[in-house]
């Protein structure tokens, strides 16, 4: 929402508070002092929230107000009380209602309004990075992320993760107690039993002492870790992610002898060449990839610099690949062959430009030339991407390749390392698993990561971990996993939303995260685990991090730093600045050889909603479609139809497939098959994240664990690997299994030359009678409209810049309170999203088509069909144009959805908001969004609720509501800004400006439908010669 | 051959055996209710048929306690057995009126014997049809709200939707059917009144005779009532199929949106109607040896009446295919040329052309009409072409529409069979006890047929040259 964050100008908006800060040096001694007490005792609401007897004495309701001002009442108290009340609402299975007198608040707390959200400022991570946000808080609790404008790595917007983490926080099956070998144990007596093993460790310098995170990119954290190595000489610090991007570090190793970021600049570059990398929605910068991406192929913005083009060589269809101008389906080591030529082509020295192609890479080799082409027409506009799952020698050649071409300080530029850490992830898990075995690892700490679970198949780290050689295993986790369940102590780890911490973003940029609400189950951060061991046991996550930054910013006046650091998302001038740096000719690199044509290769891919498996226990990741394939729930082996064909694997309808086993060096795994259009030939792809055995009720058993393939050798990708079929069937769970858009103008596509030549291609052969001569009444909302009376809403979706990552599917989830419905339902074809990402693929070749995105919300027609045919009347029209749904007046005859040409109703065919009833649940909900029933029907309302707010401030201040006032959450979380909506009464609105494009379009507009939403046809820019090239190839020329 | 029933190579036969007299008739039709003693095969088909309607009852309960999303139904495919059922088995209640109401206006006399137990048919057929849609509903408990009714909130039901209309005339139609079903029976139930020997019997049969004495003054009366009732039932064979069709066509999806579904649905459903008549006849003339009530001309007749509805629900299909070729739509091209004969359900398609279309050309010739083992056969396989019919219009319409993303198959569940078959047992279990209590075949007008083939009234006597071969 862009007006959340434009701090109390416009009253009657939700906009953030400034966070008055508890700076008194007594409380932290107090706190302290209760925990040196023992278990906390408190007698009655505000002594819970207090941290438990002994502190009744300065009760803010009773104290002097000379003593505890308003103002003091301070946010963190706030939470405390809302945690208080949530254990009285029997958050905590244990807690019990206290004898007291609940009072109500006498002097409420600063800002909260009943009924009135309020945002906060934070950050949440995926892979250690962090991503800025903006946290609706509805009476203390957290129920809605959005992006934060002012953060590099948010823009405003967010990805689906982020978005997910919201469920993730209330996750029932969130680990809630520590343990003690399986013991419920208080956290005091670990407090004691790791200032003994500091103790230990101090006498021998902390040999046998080790420490496993993920990635870390945290500012305190890294400085606690480098404290920790001081004073501990010989302890050591593994990380692992399963998902790691060792090629990345090490192939800037290779280029610099150093490890660098690289930081893109998008926006300048005229032609980006992807090889195996999906940059849109992966890596720490993904957001901001994206935004610049789409930024240079809007060609209808007043100003704008030319269409950019796209080249992508990969693998297994990505995101990036949909959005490509050229995409060529090779396998991934045919990929680094070509990354090899084309350094030649573009002059890096010690290539030879003299290149020759094997038969199978001829098209692919035509198409790199063109390429090279192109890139050297556009020195210095030009970028060259390699994907994390390459090896670092071709990582390295990328960055001399960009060199090359003079884009330097153009579109990348190298920043020092942000995270920290073995630069080698694998290696050091490996290397620990060595130290394992070898009897090196008495204590092993593991702070967050489940490697018990995703650790490579050859090191058998879990075997290594139960065995009795480390004595003293600590697990600090949000859920008690597979790994947790191997070690003599767990501790439940506090959500993001419930802790404080500083994550760094892609640039460096620090954030400082806040706690939105109490740990719901107690739960501890590494900040604290570390503190133990550097003999600090009495220091808060808070009192370490401010600890740090004052250290850090030497400011005169660090607390207002502090309070405007806390209120923006962003700590300033915190990002990194760029460095200066040559690379280096590769030592010694062979030239890459081919393989031979029948050599199958096997790719492993992070999952795209669950990734390495660390959200399989959330349900809307898990229910949400993986981009390009639809499926949902488990995962699958992506095979190319001319493969399938070959050795009879058949997908069939209502998500049969064919189970084929994987065999790799002797190991093997079975899995259903998923044929993919666009797959290289000689790839098979398998997803990480799946067939988590602990992972909690949602996510055990979801899948298949490909883990066992995986090698720390050949961490992404194994040639020569066996697939066999074997006779048996399973069913996908796919929400979208026909691929053809059967001829149907449903994404109106067009070259940039074409679309330069005729305009209105988009709105060819479209119905005269549709654009609005009718013999029957204008409708009141159309009149309306016409008449500029009111309000009018509308939507634009740009499918140029749409890239499908699903972001917005999740947010509408998580806005409209849509239930996750489970495997069984989506296989019954009846998920609840609201908003679909529909896909098509285009184009006569099926193993190398084009991939074609198309949101569909609710069309909100002018003349909806559904409206017509409810007998009772639950569906209806309001005068701004929005098709509403009266859910209390529906008796479900399900009409509406038949008669809706879009299919965008969804049904609730059982109770499933039943799934929603567990307590903690039950406070993820908007509570702006009526929960649904059984047996009525749903669908998107634009987000009503939101318009109603807009509108009731509006009315306060009796004035319109403005034309980009409302932003639906769909919109304000789509990382390219696709969607657009706004008032169209307001001429100046944005959406208006965008449904003024001659691309505008109607979905099955000859319906007369008259939609709301319209669409923004899709552009392409490819290279003229290669479309020679392709028609060349072509059977049919 | 029963040695009983004419020979079908003799002259056309009568619509009652000769030979009858009042008495005849009067005793034989009221002992197959007051004499006949309980036969153990009556018991038997009671037992099969409960047991179903007990598979009925469980499958609503369970329905109403998880939702109806026990069904097939889905995402596209909203509607799915309920509905199938819902036409299916108004259609069939269609050859109930038709026979009573219509055919008494054309004086068609023909239809004395069969009218009664068709009329109840009718009845049994419109509550298995008005089952089906309460329960399809997403909260059934409410489904007093598609009534208008005055109520504080002042709401009333969406007018512009068909299925407000499918109320007015589903309901009209029941309650005027069971109107003209029980006036018709007065006559009789003074007849069992009078003969029958058992003292609760007697009670209640005279309750429901509503104290007939056979005077002339009710005679004129009764028999006015009747002609009136048969004049306000006419229209309603048009009007509820027709309407019934209309919750399909006023739809824009492709494969319902099509005009020729009001008169396509009627022949439609007299088809299915007249096809149910004979499946039912045949087991219960043979059973109750109703050789001299129940002739080979009846067949005769309502196998014409089949064939020629045959044709014209295929002149239906070939219209539907017709528009579909002529008009430019290409989801209609689409949904009918293609994805009917050629989709995922092309062997429910194929089969309904056979059951409906092909099946019944065999009726063109004599010796099929007047074979009953084939003619009952037909029968049955029209009812199955019509079933297919209806699970053809709404699945295969349904389940591939505008946008592709949204396909998906359709199937039933057990529950959705369970419900289906629980509805045909419901309605057996109502046949088998009408018959067994009721004057199944009207004594009364057949005693106006005895009267009118002795004094020489009737056509039907010498009425050989036009209802003959």
């Amino acid at each position: 929402m862009s007006h959340i964050h434009e701090h109390g100008q416009e009253p009657g908006t939700p906009h953030m508070i400034e966070l008055p800060i508890l700076d008194d040096p007594g409380e932290a001694a107090e706190r302290r002092g209760d925990r040196e007490r023992g278990p906390m005792l408190w007698r009655h609401l505000e002594e819970y929230a207090r941290g438990g007897a002994g502190v009744s004495s300065d009760l803010g309701e009773f104290a002097d107000p000379g003593v505890e001002v308003l103002d003091d009442a301070s946010r963190r108290d706030f939470l405390k009380y809302m945690g208080a009340s949530l254990a009285l609402g029997g958050i905590s299975g244990c807690a019990y209602q206290p004898p007291e007198a609940v009072v109500p608040y006498v002097q409420a707390p600063e800002l909260l309004a009943s009924g009135k959200p309020i945002y906060f400022a934070s950050a949440l991570t995926h892979m250690g990075f962090a991503t800025g946000v903006l946290v609706k808080s509805a009476m203390g609790r957290p129920v809605k992320v959005e992006g934060n404008p002012d953060h590099p790595a948010s823009l405003g917007a967010t990805d689906l993760f982020a978005q997910a983490d919201m469920l993730g926080l209330y996750d029932p099956d969130r680990s809630q107690t520590l343990l003690h070998s399986g013991r419920v144990e208080i956290w005091e007596r670990l407090q004691t039993a790791l200032l003994d093993a500091r103790e230990k460790y101090l006498a021998r310098k902390g040999a046998g002492l080790r420490f496993l995170t993920q990635t870390v990119a945290s500012a305190t954290l890294q400085a606690q870790f480098a404290n920790l190595l001081k004073t501990f000489p010989e302890a050591k610090w593994h990380a692992y992610e399963s998902v790691s991007r060792d090629s990345v570090r090490a192939g800037s190793t290779l280029a610099y002898g150093e490890v660098y970021e690289s930081l893109h600049h998008i926006e300048r570059a005229n032609v980006i060449a992807a090889f195996d990398s999906d940059f849109l929605v992966s890596g720490p910068g993904r957001i901001k990839d994206a935004r610049a991406f789409s930024k240079r192929r809007d060609v209808d913005a007043p100003g704008a610099a030319p269409m950019n083009r796209l080249y992508v060589f990969e693998s297994t269809p990505s995101v990036t690949g949909g959005s490509a101008d050229h995409r060529s389906p090779v396998a991934s080591d045919d990929v680094a062959f070509l990354v090899e030529k084309l350094a030649g082509l573009v002059g890096v020295s010690g290539y030879s430009s003299d290149v020759v192609f094997p038969p199978r890479l001829t098209q692919a080799g035509r198409i790199l030339k063109a390429m090279a082409a192109d890139l050297k027409a556009s020195i210095g506009k030009s970028l060259i991407l390699i994907g994390d799952n390459q090896p670092p020698e071709i990582h390295a050649l990328g960055h001399l390749i960009n060199h090359a071409l003079g884009n330097f300080g153009q579109t990348i530029e190298l920043l020092p390392r942000i995270d920290a850490g073995p630069a080698n992830q694998t290696a050091s898990i490996a290397e620990l698993v060595k130290d394992i075995n070898a009897g090196l690892v008495e204590t092993l700490v593991i702070l967050g990561g489940n490697p018990a679970y995703d650790a490579p198949g050859n090191l058998d780290f879990a075997g290594a971990l139960a065995s009795d050689r480390v004595k003293q295993r600590i697990h600090l986790g949000l859920y008690h996993d597979e790994t947790a369940a191997l070690c003599h102590w767990h501790v439940p780890a506090a959500h993001a939303l419930e802790s404080w911490g500083d994550p760094l973003a892609f640039d460096g940029t620090a954030t400082i995260q806040q706690p939105l609400i109490a740990p719901l189950f107690k739960g501890k951060t590494a900040h604290e685990i570390m503190a133990l061991f550097l003999g600090d046991p009495s220091k808060s996550s808070l009192d370490l991090i401010r600890e740090y930054w004052r250290n850090r910013l030497k400011a005169a006046d660090f607390d207002t730093v502090w309070k405007i650091s806390l209120r923006d998302g962003v700590i300033v001038g915190t990002g990194y600045k760029p460095v200066p740096a040559a690379p280096r000719p590769l030592p010694g690199a062979k030239p890459i050889a081919t393989v031979g044509d029948d050599v199958m290769e096997l790719v492993f891919r992070p999952d795209p909603t669950v990734w390495d498996g660390r959200y399989a226990n959330n349900g809307w990741l898990q229910e949400l479609p993986k981009p390009l394939t639809n499926l949902t729930w488990g995962n699958a082996l992506l095979v190319a139809p001319a493969v399938a064909e070959r050795l009879g694997l058949r997908n069939e309808n209502e998500g049969w497939a064919d189970v084929a086993e994987v065999t790799v060096d002797g190991r093997s795994i079975k899995l259903p098959v998923l044929i993919a259009p666009g797959q290289a030939a000689r790839t098979v792809t398998v997803h990480l994240g799946h067939g988590r055995r602990r992972a909690g009720k949602v996510g055990d058993g979801v899948g298949v664990d490909v883990g066992v393939l995986r090698t720390s050798a050949n961490p992404w990708s194994v040639a020569g690997v066996k697939i066999a079929k074997t006779g048996e069937r399973a069913r996908l769970a796919l929400t979208h299994a026909h691929y053809n858009m059967e001829g149907r103008n449903l994404v109106r596509t067009a070259t940039l030359a074409e679309y330069k030549e005729e305009p209105a291609f988009a709105q060819e052969g479209e119905h005269e009678g549709a654009r609005g001569e009718t013999l029957f009444e204008t409708p009141e909302p159309r009149r309306r409209h016409e008449a500029g009376e009111g309000n009018s809403w509308g939507m634009a979706i740009n499918l140029n810049a749409c890239i499908g990552c699903n972001a917005c599917v999740v947010a509408c989830q998580s806005e409209n309170n849509i239930p996750v419905v489970g495997r069984d339902q989506v296989l019954a074809s009846r998920e609840m999203h609201w908003l679909r990402i529909d896909r098509y693929f285009e184009g006569e070749n099926i193993d190398d088509p084009k991939i074609d995105f198309q949101p569909i919300p609710c069309m909100q027609c002018e003349k909806a069909p559904c409206e017509i045919v409810c007998p009772v009347g639950a569906t209806t029209h309001s005068v701004e144009g929005l098709n509403e749904m009266t859910y209390n007046r529906c008796v479900g005859t399900r009409y509406c959805s038949n008669n809706c040409p879009y299919k965008v109703r969804r049904f609730n065919f059982f109770h499933y908001a039943l799934n929603t009833t567990h307590p903690t649940l039950k406070m993820l909900q908007n509570p702006d969004v009526t929960v649904r029933t059984r047996g009525v029907m749903e669908k998107c309302t634009y987000c009503v609720q939101r318009i109603n707010g807009a509108r009731i401030g509006a009315e306060i201040e009796n004035r319109r509501v403005g034309g980009d006032e409302v932003t639906t959450a769909c919109q304000g979380v789509c990382p390219t800004k696709a969607i657009v909506f706004g008032n169209l009464n307001d001429p100046e609105a944005s959406v208006n400006k965008a449904k003024a494009s001659p691309r505008n379009y109607a979905l099955l507009s000859e319906l007369n439908t008259r939609p709301r939403t319209t669409y923004l046809a899709k552009l392409r820019n490819p290279n003229p010669e290669i479309e020679a090239i392709a028609r060349d190839a072509s059977p049919r020329a | 051959m029963h040695p009983q029933e004419p020979e079908s190579s003799s002259a056309p036969a009568a619509v009652l055996a000769p030979g009858h007299t009042f008495t005849t008739v009067t005793d034989q039709l009221s002992d197959m209710v007051l004499v006949r003693p309980y036969e153990g095969r009556w018991f038997l088909c009671l037992g099969v048929g409960f047991s179903l309607v007990m598979t009925l009852f469980t499958a609503a309960a369970y329905l109403l306690f998880q939702g109806v999303g026990v069904w097939g139904i889905d995402v596209p495919v909203m509607w799915g057995f309920a509905i199938v059922n819902f036409v299916w088995w108004i259609g069939i209640g269609h050859a109930g009126t038709l026979i009573s109401a219509i055919l008494l206006l054309l004086k068609q006399d023909w239809r004395t014997s069969i009218n009664r137990f068709s009329e109840a048919m009718t009845l049994f057929a419109v509550a298995c049809a008005g089952m089906s849609p309460l329960l399809h509903l997403g909260r059934p408990w409410l489904f007093y709200w598609l009534m208008p009714y005055p109520n504080t909130m002042g709401l009333w039901p969406q007018w512009r939707s068909p299925l407000v209309w499918d109320v007015f005339a589903v309901s009209t139609y029941g309650t005027v059917s069971v109107i003209f079903w029980y006036v018709g029976l007065i006559p009789d139930l003074a007849t069992f009144r009078d003969r029958s020997k058992n003292r609760w019997a007697k009670m209640g049969y005279g309750v429901f005779a509503l104290g007939w004495n056979g005077s002339a003054k009710h005679w004129h009366r009764y028999r006015t009532a009747y002609l009136i009732l048969a004049g306000l039932a006419t229209p309603l064979v048009v009007s509820v199929h027709s309407v019934v069709s209309l919750d399909f066509a006023v739809s824009v999806l492709p494969g319902w949106h099509t005009t020729v579904f009001p008169p396509y649905f009627v022949a439609g459903a007299i088809f299915s109607g007249f096809a149910m008549v004979v499946t039912l006849a045949i087991p219960f003339r043979a059973w109750y040896g109703l050789y001299d009530y129940i002739t080979a001309r009846h067949l005769d007749n309502m196998a014409k009446i089949i064939l020629a509805t045959s044709l014209m629900v295929g002149y239906g299909y070939f219209m539907e295919g017709f528009m579909a070729w002529y008009g430019s739509s290409s989801f209609e091209k689409f949904a009918l040329l293609y994805n009917r004969p050629f989709g995922p359900y092309a062997h429910s398609w194929r089969m309904m052309v056979f059951c409906n279309v092909l099946a019944p050309q065999i009726l063109w010739f004599k010796w099929a009409r007047s074979n009953v083992g084939l003619l009952w056969v037909v029968s049955i396989i029209v009812n199955i072409g019509m079933w297919l019919e209806r699970y053809v219009i709404v699945i295969t319409s349904l389940h591939r529409d505008f946008l592709p993303s949204s396909w998906s198959m359709y199937h039933g569940t057990v529950w959705d069979y369970a419900t289906y078959y629980g509805t045909l047992g419901f309605f057996f279990t109502l046949l088998i006890l009408f018959i067994r209590f009721l004057p199944a075949i009207s004594i009364t007008e057949m005693r106006e047929l005895v009267h009118k083939t002795q004094h020489g009234h009737g056509r039907t006597t010498e009425a050989s040259p036009e209802t003959g071969s």
